[in-house]
């Protein structure tokens, strides 16, 4: 099978486990983000399939070869590093020839698999000067092309934009999105900005507490989250998350909230948990803002944070649950207003007590 | 406040370590090369000769011996020790705890004083007893006579000196290697470069400033070197180790000529003036642009 397998994969430093078995399968071509809280073992697998870190089980396949076994340079990889790691003392030019140098390609193919590089990603005034003589953004090209001249099957970048300021690496991402057009190869890049993750990868991979989460595209990691915690670190601002007890009803579940108010959700009966404890999820643009005693239930205003072509509004149900609104750009509510909240129940999402997701049927 | 008054501030900062400097270096380096333009001896005060002192400098072949040891010491001692600083840093850049103890154990002899470095290496070069003339002997061959032999006897002081001063250029190796990001390595191992390959290319180009600075603090301090020579074998046999600083001291305190002597320093203080300033120049020119990555 093309593309890359990983099987089983475990490891632990010094006793303490990182990654708990990790399973994932990587099609030929795809962009893969590796997204979760810092700490949660990113680096660590994707440090795993450079050949950096040795697994302490578990294999890694890339097309049909497995090559946890090999040495770094040869299992087909290329990487970016966090903080580039260009050579200091080596220009341009030989910064992106090194690795073809040791390969043994012969000099006039390396030079022209440079000048091609140089070309795609605009550095060829770069190319005879020192990494010191460069900004962050054009070493990150560097990095980039150091890695592409090398045609590897699989591109591995941690955290590549992470070092840029703010205008530079929302650019760096539309480039990113164009080169990945050119190249014939899978990428994983790991991130901790979810925007990124959304924007670039076909699907992402969602880590927390030394396991993968979820693995699904954008939109449905966004609408359909596998569990509580992805549901929260997905999404900005976060979805709110609040109990509930499931009521009586029909093939689609009602739950009541904790002030006793009625939600009738699209969730199907079938296959929700038996208890009538449950957790309810609803993003911030499934409750709206309305005048009071007019909406599904009435709150009092915490926290107003006007983001211009709308407002969020952080408030509280009688029972102290936290609840996200939105409203207007224009909203009048002020803290320590009572005003009416009108959730959209048909939108929301229901967790079960381990957690698990449970949405509408797929449209 | 005024910029004036600012500098005065600013001068004020630096005029302790200023005066200390000018106290006891700027003052002894003029004192001397007064004294050097007299004849001087203990008691009376000096009669001005000009530059005799440095024309009879010029014909004494005591002391174009003494020059030419002295460059011949630090010429077998700097390269050697360099390197193999750079090496004992190369096998102790680890986080073991062997290594952390070894790096302690070469560094130990550092703290030594030289009349106890010369003790001991005294009980190692010695033919008859020590410990090269037994390994030797049980190789079955003579042993050499490290002290007595006019060819063996700067090779000896060279090997004294080394092991006595490996120590700190090998700490500020080590210190340099750490300057190392662990991400050059990763890159270079993605890259498959040999480890042959990523010393030459990638560590090596790194310590390019330690070796620099190396280089230059231990050819400065091996062309001062005395105690070694003066301890080990007073200069023999007949001044084929008696090097510049042993020369001066003996004139200066064996035969109380202080003008003659001041004459002899000034001639060295310029050589190792020049010699420093030579290397600066050589290798300041190529270390632009080699920051950052
Ligand atoms: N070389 C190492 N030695 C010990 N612990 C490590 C090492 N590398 C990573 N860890 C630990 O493993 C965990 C996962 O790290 P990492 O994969 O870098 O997380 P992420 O990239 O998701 O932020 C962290 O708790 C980190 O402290
Ligand atoms: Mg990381």
């Amino acid at each position: 099978m093309p593309g890359l397998q990983l099987r089983n994969i475990r490891k632990a430093f010094k006793g303490t486990e990182v990654l708990a078995g990790v399973d994932l399968d990587v099609a030929p071509r795809e962009f893969i983000a590796f997204l979760g809280p810092s700490g949660s073992g990113k680096s660590t697998l994707l440090r795993i399939v450079a050949g950096l870190e040795t697994s302490d089980e578990g294999e890694v396949i890339l097309d049909d070869r497995r090559i946890d076994t090999l040495p770094p340079g040869d299992r087909g990889v290329a990487m970016v590093f966090q903080h580039y790691a260009l050579y200091p003392h080596m220009t341009v030019r030989e910064n992106m020839a090194f690795g073809l140098k040791n390969a043994r390609v012969p000099r006039a193919e390396i030079d022209g698999l440079v000048t091609d590089a140089a070309r795609t990603l605009e550095i060829e005034e770069l190319l005879d000067r020192k990494p010191a003589q460069m900004s962050g953004g054009q070493r990150q090209r560097v990095a980039i092309g150091r890695a592409i001249v090398k045609k590897p099957r699989l591109f591995l970048l941690d955290e590549p934009l992470s070092n840029l300021d703010a205008a530079l690496r929302l650019r760096t991402r539309v480039e990113l999105a164009q080169l990945r057009q050119r190249v014939d190869a899978g990428v994983i890049m790991v991130t901790h900005d979810q925007a990124e993750a959304m924007t670039l990868a076909d699907r992402i991979v969602v880590f927390n507490d030394r396991r993968i989460q979820q693995v699904a595209p954008p939109m449905e990691i966004y609408s359909r989250p596998a569990n509580s915690f992805v549901a929260r670190f997905v999404g900005s601002p976060a979805m709110t998350i609040i109990p509930a007890r499931l009521a009586d009803g029909g093939a689609f579940a009602s739950v009541l909230l904790g002030n006793g108010t009625r939600l009738d959700t699209q969730v199907p009966t079938d296959g929700l948990p038996g208890s009538g404890a449950v957790e309810i999820g609803m993003r911030p643009e499934g409750v709206r803002v309305c005048g009071q005693g007019q909406g599904t239930t009435d709150a009092e205003v915490q926290l107003v944070e006007r983001l211009g072509e709308r407002s969020l509004v952080y408030a509280r149900l009688d029972d102290g649950a936290a609840i996200t609104a939105e409203d207007a750009g224009t909203t009048s509510a002020k803290v320590g207003d009572r005003v009416g909240l009108s959730i959209d129940g048909a939108a929301a999402h229901l967790f079960g007590p381990d957690g698990t997701g449970y949405h509408r049927a797929a449209a | 406040m005024t910029s004036a008054e600012r500098r005065w501030q600013g001068l004020l900062f630096v005029a302790p370590f200023l005066l200390l400097y000018l106290l006891i270096l700027i003052y002894p380096l003029l004192r001397g090369l007064w004294l050097s333009l007299y004849q001087v001896d203990l008691f009376g005060g000096g009669t001005f000769v000009g530059l005799a002192n440095y024309a009879r400098l010029a014909a004494d072949p005591v002391f174009g011996q003494s020059l030419i040891n002295t460059f011949l010491v630090t010429l077998m001692i700097v390269p050697l020790l360099t390197v193999v600083a750079l090496a004992l840093a190369l096998a102790l850049n680890r986080a073991t705890r062997s290594a952390a103890i070894l790096r302690g154990v070469f560094f130990s002899s550092a703290v030594l004083s030289v009349t106890i470095v010369t003790l001991i290496w005294r009980f190692i070069l010695a033919p008859d007893a020590g410990l090269l003339g037994e390994l030797w002997t049980a190789l079955g061959r003579e042993p050499l006579p490290f002290l007595s032999a006019p060819n063996l006897v700067l090779p000896a002081l060279a090997m004294t000196t080394i092991w006595w001063s490996v120590g700190f250029p090998m700490l500020l190796f080590l210190a340099g290697l750490q300057q190392i990001p662990q991400d050059m390595y990763e890159a270079a191992a993605l890259d498959r470069a040999s480890k042959w390959t990523t010393f030459w290319r990638v560590t090596l180009p790194s310590l390019r400033r330690t070796t620099i600075l190396v280089v230059m603090l231990q050819t400065a301090a091996q062309l001062q070197i005395f105690g070694q020579s003066q301890l080990l074998t007073a200069g023999g046999p007949s001044g084929a180790s008696r090097t510049a600083v042993l020369f001066l001291f003996e004139t200066a305190f064996g035969r109380w000529e202080l003008g003659y002597a001041s004459a002899a320093a000034e001639i060295l203080f310029l050589i190792i003036l020049a010699v420093t300033l030579t290397q600066y120049m050589l290798t300041g020119r190529v270390r632009a642009g080699e920051d950052g990555r």
